[in-house]
C-alpha cells in the first residue's frame, strides 16, 4: 500500500471525478469531492512522512523502468507542494458547499465538482510526474478544467476571462512543448532526471539549449502569472465564483512555480543562469511586478480584482527570491509559495463569505462590514497583515527571508526596494480595513456572519497564517532542505 | 568573394538552405502565421483556428525530429535495419488530443460567449463591456 502512495495521490481524485457526473447530484458531488480531497491531504502528508523518512520515492509507472517508462519521483521538493496542493483542496472543499450553492446555477453544480477534481487531479500530478511530458499532460488536464470552472463564474464576463485565459494558457503549454522538443533532441530523453544527467557538461552556448530555455521560461511565465505576462488573471480571478479563486490563488500559479524551479534548477542547473543573464531579466520582472501590480491593486474598487492584482505582486516576490540564485534566495521563494497561498487563500475565502452574505464586490458597497460580520473581516484583516508581512504573521517570515537572501547576494538596493513594495501593500490592505471598520453602515441593515461552514476553513486558514508565522521550523526547515537540493544541483 | 576560399564559406553561409531544414522553416512560418493570428484577429473564431496553426506547427516540429535518414517506419521486418524514431509521433498523437480537447472548449466557450452578447467579435464585446461600466 505505502509503495503505492504516488499513484493514488493522483488515481483517487480522477477516479472519483466521473462519478460526480454519473450520480448527478450536487450534494453527494460535494460530499465526494470533499472526501476525495481530504483523502489526498492525508496520503500527501504520508508521502512527506515517508521522503523525510527514508529519501526519495521512485515509482515506475506500469513497472516500465525509468527513463523509458514514466516515472513517478518525489523527493522533499515536491512533497512539500504536493501538501501545500493537497491542503488547499480539502479546505476549499471543506468550505466550498454553500458557496458554491449560491454562485453556481443549480443544474451545473455537480459539474462543478467534477472539474474541481479534475483540477485537483491534474495540479498532483505535474507535482508528482517525474516526465517532463507527463508534465504537460497534466497541465493540459488541470488547465482545461480550471477554464471551465472559472467560466461558471455569474457575471457574463467570466466567459470572456475564461476564452482570454484560454487563449494564452495554451500559448504557453504550446511554448513549453516547444522548449520541451528542442531539449529532447539534443538528448533523446524526456524524464527530468535523466535530461539532467545528459544536460550536465554539455555547452551552455550550444543555440538549440538556449531556446529551449527561452522557451520553457516565456511559457512557465505565462502559466505562473509573471509580470508583464499576467494579463489573463485579474480576469480570471475576478469573474470566477469565490470558491474556485480561492482555489486557483492558492494552487495554480504555486505549481507553475514550481515546475519552473525543476526546469531552473534540476534540468538546466545554475550554471547557465551565469552564461544566459537569465536571471538578470527575471529579477528586473519580478520587481516590476511587484511595484506595478501593487501600484495597480490600490485603485480597484473590486476587492477580487484588487486581491488579483496583489496575487501578481507576490508571485513577483517568489521569484525576486528565485532570481537570486543563493539558497537562501530559492527558500525565501519556496516558503513564500507556501505562505502566500495561505494568505491569500484567507482573503479570497473571507470575500466569498463577503459575497454570500451581500451578494456584492464591490469596496464602496462595503460600507461597515466589519461590525455586521466581525469573524470574517477578522480572518481579513490576518489574511491583510500577512500581505504586508506584518512580524507574527507568516508574511513576515517570507520577507525576513527575502531580505536575508539580498544582503547574502550583496544586493542593498534590492532590499529597500523590498520594504518599499511592502509599504504599497499597506496602502490596498488599509481601504478595505477603513471601509470596512470606520464607515457607518448604509443599506443592508440585515446582513449576518456567515455560515459556520464557512467560517472554520477560513479560520483554520487564517490560524494557519499566524501559527507559521509563529512557528517557522516546519515551514521554512523544509523549505531549506529543499533549496538546499536544488541549488546543490542533486537531482 | 565568396569563391576566394573555395566556396566552403560559401556552403557555410547557405548552409540554412539546405534540404534537411525544409520542415522547420515550414514548422517556424506556420508557428508565426498561427501567433500573428491569434494577437491580431478580433473575431474570436478565428483567434481559435490561429491557436490551432500554432499548435500543428509544434506538431510537425516533433514529427520531423524523429525522422531517421534512410529510416523506415519502426516495424521489424526482413531487410529493415534502421527505424525512424517513434517516441515524437506517440508524443504528439498525446498532444492532438489535447489540441482537439482545447479547441472543443474554446468553441464552446465562443457559442457561450455570443448567447450572452449577442457578438463574437472582441471589440463589440469591449464595446459592450464599457457600457455596463
Amino acid at each position: 500500500m505505502s509503495a503505492h502512495l504516488p499513484i493514488l495521490q493522483i488515481l483517487i481524485p480522477l477516479m472519483a471525478a466521473p462519478f460526480c457526473v454519473i450520480l448527478r447530484h450536487r450534494d453527494i458531488a460535494w460530499l465526494i469531492s470533499l472526501i476525495v480531497s481530504l483523502a489526498c491531504f492525508a496520503v500527501s502528508l504520508l508521502i512527506l512522512d515517508q521522503v523525510l523518512t527514508q529519501g526519495v520515492i521512485s515509482y515506475f509507472m506500469g513497472d516500465w523502468p525509468a527513463p523509458w517508462g514514466i516515472e513517478f519521483r518525489i523527493d522533499v521538493v515536491n512533497a512539500y507542494v504536493l501538501v501545500i496542493v493537497a491542503a488547499i483542496g480539502a479546505i476549499v472543499s471543506l468550505y466550498g458547499r454553500h458557496s458554491v450553492n449560491k454562485e453556481i446555477p443549480k443544474n451545473r453544480i455537480y459539474l462543478f465538482y467534477t472539474a474541481y477534481l479534475l483540477c485537483l487531479t491534474g495540479l498532483l500530478g505535474m507535482t508528482a510526474t517525474g516526465d517532463a511530458f507527463n508534465l504537460f499532460v497534466f497541465l493540459e488536464i488541470s488547465s482545461l478544467s480550471t477554464y471551465a470552472m472559472v467560466s461558471l463564474g455569474k457575471d457574463r464576463r467570466a466567459l470572456t476571462a475564461s476564452y482570454q485565459y484560454l487563449v494564452m494558457g495554451t500559448l504557453g503549454a504550446t511554448f513549453y512543448v516547444i522548449g520541451l522538443g528542442l531539449l529532447y533532441m539534443m538528448t533523446g530523453t524526456l524524464n527530468i532526471v535523466d535530461l539532467h544527467d545528459r544536460l550536465v557538461g554539455m555547452d551552455g552556448s550550444i543555440r538549440t539549449l538556449q531556446a529551449a530555455l527561452a522557451f520553457l521560461t516565456v511559457g512557465l511565465s505565462l502559466k505562473l502569472a509573471l509580470f508583464p505576462l499576467h494579463l489573463w488573471l485579474p480576469n480570471a480571478y475576478s469573474y470566477a465564483p469565490s470558491t474556485v479563486t480561492a482555489f486557483l490563488a492558492a494552487t495554480a500559479t504555486k505549481v507553475a512555480v514550481y515546475v519552473m524551479l525543476r526546469v531552473f534548477f534540476t534540468i538546466f542547473g545554475v550554471d547557465i543562469f551565469e552564461e544566459t543573464g537569465l536571471a538578470n531579466v527575471l529579477m528586473i520582472f519580478a520587481i516590476a511586478g511587484m511595484f506595478v501590480a501593487s501600484t495597480v491593486a490600490i485603485f480597484q474598487n473590486n476587492i477580487k480584482r484588487m486581491l488579483a492584482y496583489s496575487s501578481v505582486a507576490q508571485i513577483g516576490y517568489i521569484m525576486l527570491g528565485i532570481s537570486f540564485l543563493n539558497a537562501t534566495g530559492v527558500s525565501a521563494g519556496l516558503v513564500h509559495l507556501l505562505n502566500h497561498a495561505i494568505m491569500k487563500c484567507t482573503c479570497f475565502l473571507a470575500v466569498g463569505c463577503i459575497v454570500y452574505r451581500m451578494g456584492t464586490v464591490r469596496l464602496s458597497e462595503l460600507n461597515g462590514v466589519g461590525k455586521k460580520m466581525p469573524w470574517t473581516m477578522g480572518a481579513f484583516v490576518i489574511g491583510g497583515m500577512s500581505l504586508i508581512g506584518v512580524p507574527l504573521t507568516v508574511g513576515f517570515v517570507s520577507k525576513w527571508q527575502l531580505i536575508s537572501a539580498a544582503f547574502e547576494a550583496d544586493m542593498m538596493p534590492v532590499a529597500a526596494l523590498i520594504l518599499l513594495s511592502s509599504l504599497l501593500a499597506v496602502i490596498y490592505v488599509w481601504r478595505v480595513i477603513e471601509i470596512a471598520y470606520f464607515r457607518e453602515p448604509t443599506q443592508n441593515t440585515g446582513v449576518k456572519e456567515a455560515p459556520l461552514s464557512m467560517l472554520i476553513p477560513l479560520w483554520i486558514m487564517a490560524g494557519a497564517a499566524i501559527y507559521f508565522g509563529i512557528d517557522t521550523g516546519m515551514t521554512l526547515g523544509i523549505a531549506e532542505i529543499a533549496a538546499d537540493m536544488l541549488v546543490g544541483g542533486t537531482p | 568573394m565568396f569563391l576566394q576560399d573555395g566556396g566552403a564559406k560559401t556552403v557555410q553561409y547557405l548552409d540554412f538552405l539546405s534540404p534537411g531544414l525544409y520542415n522547420y522553416w515550414i514548422v517556424i512560418f506556420l508557428m508565426m502565421v498561427g501567433f500573428y493570428i491569434v494577437i491580431s484577429r478580433g473575431n474570436l473564431v478565428k483567434k481559435l483556428v490561429g491557436l490551432n496553426i500554432f499548435q500543428t506547427s509544434v506538431f510537425v516540429l516533433y514529427i520531423s525530429m524523429g525522422k531517421v535518414e534512410g529510416g523506415t517506419a519502426p516495424i521489424f521486418g526482413e531487410g529493415f535495419n534502421t527505424f525512424s524514431n517513434p517516441l515524437p509521433h506517440v508524443l504528439i498523437l498525446t498532444a492532438i488530443v489535447v489540441g482537439i480537447a482545447t479547441t472543443a472548449l474554446g468553441l464552446s466557450l465562443v457559442v457561450r460567449i455570443r448567447e450572452e452578447y449577442g457578438t463574437i467579435e472582441e471589440e463589440d464585446i469591449h464595446a459592450q463591456e464599457d457600457e455596463s461600466l
